[in-house]
């Protein structure tokens, strides 16, 4: 039996976002009549607290709550981009907010739980631990998907992803009682101890079943159908939170599984895992093509995205989980800018989504065209910007594993989806001007400056990024 | 400066100017005017800069010189920078050139004129970066980066169908990149960093040379471009503003060709041995073919963009005949195509400014009018067919002898090509120089400026000297050359005894 004072040190963000939230809920009920007040602005500070803390806190590994949970470099890697991500998406929520009248105080306080259960996502060791990191973080999504509840694609997006989010737990579940079943025990090491050799069918079948249930989260093909209409019908702010946090938690806990649970099992879930990174890169090239709403556009987006990030998992080497953790870094900053350019565009007052809003841009701001554009070619894959680097690190892990396969496909959808980012690029640079869209704010404003000097400048210090992901990813081997 | 050489100023310098004209304020023709002035600034320093580089080359060296190297991305992928024989010419053509777009500019943008100086010195740090970059993963950093410049270039300045033409560059190039991309990664696979130096050193298993070469064939073909996937040209030609176009056929086809030579004959010399007769074909096709469907031509650009086509093909030609001959003119005739090619496609953008189309047709008599610019236009007619005296003669004459010295069948389908360039340069110059000066609209043409003059005339002398005098270009690369056939040779010959060692 481990002190408290150790499980708690190598817990620090999380207790602090528990704490925090639960402090932030009483403050919110018994002081801010309903409003946000300052709810927000506490809740960025103690996301940022927890961030800070993942610094200073103890380092090296630690299973700790008897075994059910474990604090490694591969888990503070991928919680700083869960922390961050939730912490910019609240960042650039505010304005939203208040412009949508929708500023209530149970936003801020929902997204915190949604994080603290994304970390615990993250730092599961034990299916019951995921199940209960999973479920905090999805009945806050939930909530929040919905949190325009006056508008009616909002309330749809929310029953949507409700319902369909529930299936996806109830097939995680069925598969976790399998692999309890066959394997006897829920710990994830313990699962990859007793599994090797011949494996029963039954086994199999859980980690197909507990595998849909994170693809779900993942929102990767074929139970991806639910993206497009949440990202549509959320609010922009918590679309970007969805995109981000959520995605980097759920990518984060299948690579974990997977890796340090079913070993004993590749080539079974190498074949699943290749299958679905296939089919969500060709489908989320080619089903965004017809997009005109640009939020729909980046659902596809990422689809296609997670794609690219499994096609690093399929090795299941550690260069590989390298350059899964090299690409969710990169595709955060990505989609957190991108989400904060679609955030600037407002016109007269009133948010636009449509893509030809977009028209002439460049004429009319400049600043905010280049970054936009930059940010088409980022995700697009073109070098010299960040998004070229992310691609470089998966398919060599996938290559050095002799899945040529898998990479040919990878590149060719990637060709097909340059085209409808060049799309966007074309119609900010070379259609005629649209309407003129209001300043944007400048908490957005300097999001999109972070964002676009780490994209377009990454390849001058990609140095930092590259070491950190290699201590992690090492972490799980 | 900062522990970087003199290759790493050349790529930062138009950077710098980027970043000037980035910082001017304000729409009014005095900040155009600065924006212009800036940009052709920039570029002559670099060209004087890159001028400076060339003394202190040593030609007599095969070695890669000017060399540093930082560290970048860690394990095994470095920033690595310098040139050779082969490179040298590549850096020069581009430094020289790049002045003259702008100049070309000068009256011709009139809208966004900032936004396209950067773009174009942007462009021109990237072009420049792949041909001093020693490391592949920043060679292809900068070979696929130039795609964004040049898209915007093309979609925003060019003509009525630039957006199908901008799409169309940029697709079909990016599918051939990234299949280069994947073989890059096996490469790396293999040898354990991208270093091409090291690289130039390993020996790929043969089976694998195969793919590989198919992956950086895929690449340099669309580039050069190669029969059949050159379609994307004419249209990229047409659409793109005049100064495009002359960095188009002059540069950046020039990456296919000068990739041929760093990586697929060195890197896969049995690869390349198997499908040299794979390329002569396409090559002859290409030459044959394009140079007929130039012939029928009615848009000047057109024309100009098939003609091209047919004499990259002399160029693969040349190349795949791995011997001094071929690729010492395969690279002379890269060289001269730049110059000759630029020349002729400002020849048209010196018309187009003054009656805004490039029908042939709407062409006829502008002898009368236009003496000079005739004599300008027949002598870069003249280098594009090939005339003795001309840089043209001595590129084409050279990689007919390569190609005659390995296949002689090859050589005479080629020499075919000769007289099509004849007949479609020749006919296109009688339809617009001679015949009667009966059109209206060409009743009151001037002929050329001060400002054309001066752009037309330095390509007209270098033109001229080079056909008399190749000697410069051919000694630069002489020894590079001969130390790629050299190694070229030694890798085969271990094939060779290896494979009677089996038997």
């Amino acid at each position: 039996m481990t002190p408290m004072s150790f499980a708690l040190a190598h817990s620090l963000p999380e207790v602090f976002l528990a704490v925090g939230a639960l402090g932030l809920l009483m403050l919110g009920v018994f002081r801010s009549g309903g409003r946000d007040w300052i709810i927000s602005e506490a809740a960025i500070v103690i996301l940022g607290i927890a961030l800070l803390s993942m610094f200073v806190s103890l380092q090296g590994k630690a299973l700790i709550y008897d075994d059910a949970f474990i604090d490694d470099a591969f888990g503070r890697f991928m919680k700083a981009l869960t922390l961050g991500g939730a912490l910019i998406s609240l960042l650039l929520s505010r304005e939203f907010m208040a412009r949508e009248k929708i500023d209530f105080f149970e936003f801020p306080v929902l997204v915190l739980l949604a994080t603290l259960g994304m970390l615990m996502l993250i730092s599961a060791n034990s299916l019951i631990a995921l199940y209960l990191g999973l479920e905090l973080m999805s009945l806050a999504l939930y909530v929040i998907a919905a949190f325009h509840r006056d508008n009616l694609r909002a309330s749809e997006a929310g029953l949507k992803y409700f319902v369909l989010g529930a299936l996806s737990s109830g097939m995680l579940l069925y598969g976790s009682s399998l692999i309890y079943g066959f394997a006897g025990t829920v710990s994830f090491t313990g699962i990859a101890a007793a599994l090797h050799g011949n494996v029963s069918i039954g086994v199999i079948f859980g980690l197909v079943f507990v595998l849909a249930g994170l693809a779900f989260k993942m929102s990767v093909v074929p139970f991806h159908m639910w993206t497009p209409d949440v990202y549509e019908g959320a609010p922009t702010p918590v679309t970007a939170f969805f995109a981000s946090a959520a995605k980097m938690a759920a990518v984060a806990v299948t690579v974990r599984i997977i890796i340090t649970a079913f070993p004993g099992v590749a080539p079974q879930w190498k074949q699943i895992i290749v299958f679905i990174s296939i089919l969500s890169m060709a489908l989320g090239a080619f089903a965004a093509i017809g997009q005109t709403n640009i939020k729909r556009l980046m659902a596809y987006s990422s689809i296609g995205h997670m794609g690219f990030a499994l096609v690093g998992l399929a090795p299941g080497t550690e260069k590989g989980v390298h350059g899964v953790l090299i690409y969710l870094a990169i595709y955060l900053v990505m989609t957190l800018g991108t989400f904060a350019a679609i955030l600037s565009m407002r016109v007269n007052g009133r948010y636009v989504e449509s893509i030809s809003d977009l028209a002439g841009l460049s004429r009319s701001r400049k600043g905010l065209a280049f970054f936009l554009a930059m940010m088409m070619l980022s995700l697009a894959g073109i070098p010299p910007l960040a998004g070229f680097f992310a691609k470089w690190y998966v398919f060599l892990a996938a290559i050095d594993a002799g899945l040529y396969p898998l990479a040919v496909i990878g590149m060719l959808s990637s060709v097909v989806a340059c085209f409808y980012y060049l799309r966007v690029v074309k119609i900010i640079y070379l259609d005629e001007p649209a309407a003129l869209f209001e300043s944007p704010s400048r908490e957005v404003t300097a999001v999109m400056t972070l964002a676009g000097l780490a994209v377009v400048l990454y390849w001058v210090f990609p140095g930092p990024l590259v070491s950190a992901a290699t201590a992690a990813a090492k972490s799980l081997f | 400066m900062f522990g970087f050489g003199i290759l790493t100023g050349l790529i930062i310098l138009p950077l710098v100017g980027a970043g000037f004209i980035l910082c001017l304020r304000g729409e009014s023709e005095a900040v155009l005017g600065n924006a212009r002035w800036a940009a052709l600034l920039t570029t002559l320093i670099t060209f004087l800069l890159s001028l400076w580089a060339w003394k202190m080359f040593d030609p007599a060296s095969a070695a890669f010189q000017l060399v540093e190297q930082k560290n970048w991305l860690g394990a095994g992928l470095v920033y690595k920078l310098g040139v050779d024989g082969i490179s040298m010419p590549f850096v020069l053509l581009t430094t020289f050139l790049v002045p003259f777009c702008i100049l070309a500019s000068w009256e011709s943008i009139t809208v966004r004129v900032k936004e396209y100086m950067i773009a174009f010195l942007v462009l021109e740090t990237l072009m420049i970066g792949v041909f001093c970059a020693l490391d592949l993963v920043l060679f292809y950093l900068f070979f696929e980066g130039g795609l964004i410049p040049m898209f915007l270039i093309i979609g925003i300045w060019g003509g009525k169908r630039r957006i199908y033409a901008s799409f169309k560059f940029f697709l079909y190039t990016l599918l051939g990149s990234l299949l280069m991309l994947l073989a890059i990664m096996a490469m790396y696979g293999v040898a354990g960093t991208t270093d091409i130096t090291v690289l130039l050193k390993t020996d790929f298993p043969s089976s694998m040379q195969k793919w590989l070469w198919l992956a950086f064939f895929a690449s340099f073909a669309v580039k050069m471009p190669m029969w059949p996937v050159h379609t994307w040209l004419p249209d990229a030609h047409v659409e793109a503003p005049t100064a495009g176009s002359v960095i188009l056929a002059g540069i950046l086809l020039k990456m296919g060709g000068y990739g041929f030579i760093r990586f697929s004959l060195p890197m896969f010399p049995e690869a390349s041995q198997y499908f040299a007769p794979f390329v002569w074909t396409l090559s002859i096709i290409a030459i044959v073919y394009t140079s007929l469907v130039a012939l029928v031509q009615e848009d000047m650009k057109k024309l100009i963009a098939y003609s091209s086509v047919a004499h990259m093909g002399f160029v693969t030609m040349g190349l795949f005949a791995m011997n001094p001959q071929g690729v010492q003119g395969a690279i002379f005739q890269m060289v001269s195509h730049g110059l000759v090619s630029g020349a002729l496609f400002l020849c048209v953008g010196v018309v187009y400014d003054r009656i805004h189309t490039r029908d042939i047709a709407a062409y006829g008599g502008l002898v009368k009018r236009m003496p000079l610019y005739a004599i300008a236009f027949m002598v870069f007619t003249m280098a594009n067919v090939g005339l003795p005296g001309t840089s043209g003669f001595v590129g084409e004459f050279l990689t007919l002898i390569g190609a005659f010295n390995s296949n002689a069948w090859v050589a005479l389908f080629a020499t075919t090509g000769v007289i099509l360039s004849a007949a479609y340069a020749l006919y296109l110059y009688r339809r617009i120089i001679f015949g009667v000066l009966d059109k209206p609209s060409l009743q009151g043409i001037a002929d050329l400026s001060a400002r054309e003059i001066a752009l037309l005339a330095p390509l007209l002398l270098l033109t001229i000297y080079y056909g008399v005098r190749p000697g410069p270009i051919l000694d630069a690369c002489a020894a590079s050359v001969q130390a790629l056939i050299k190694g070229y040779d030694a890798a085969l010959a271990v094939t060779k005894t290896a494979a009677l060692l089996l038997n």
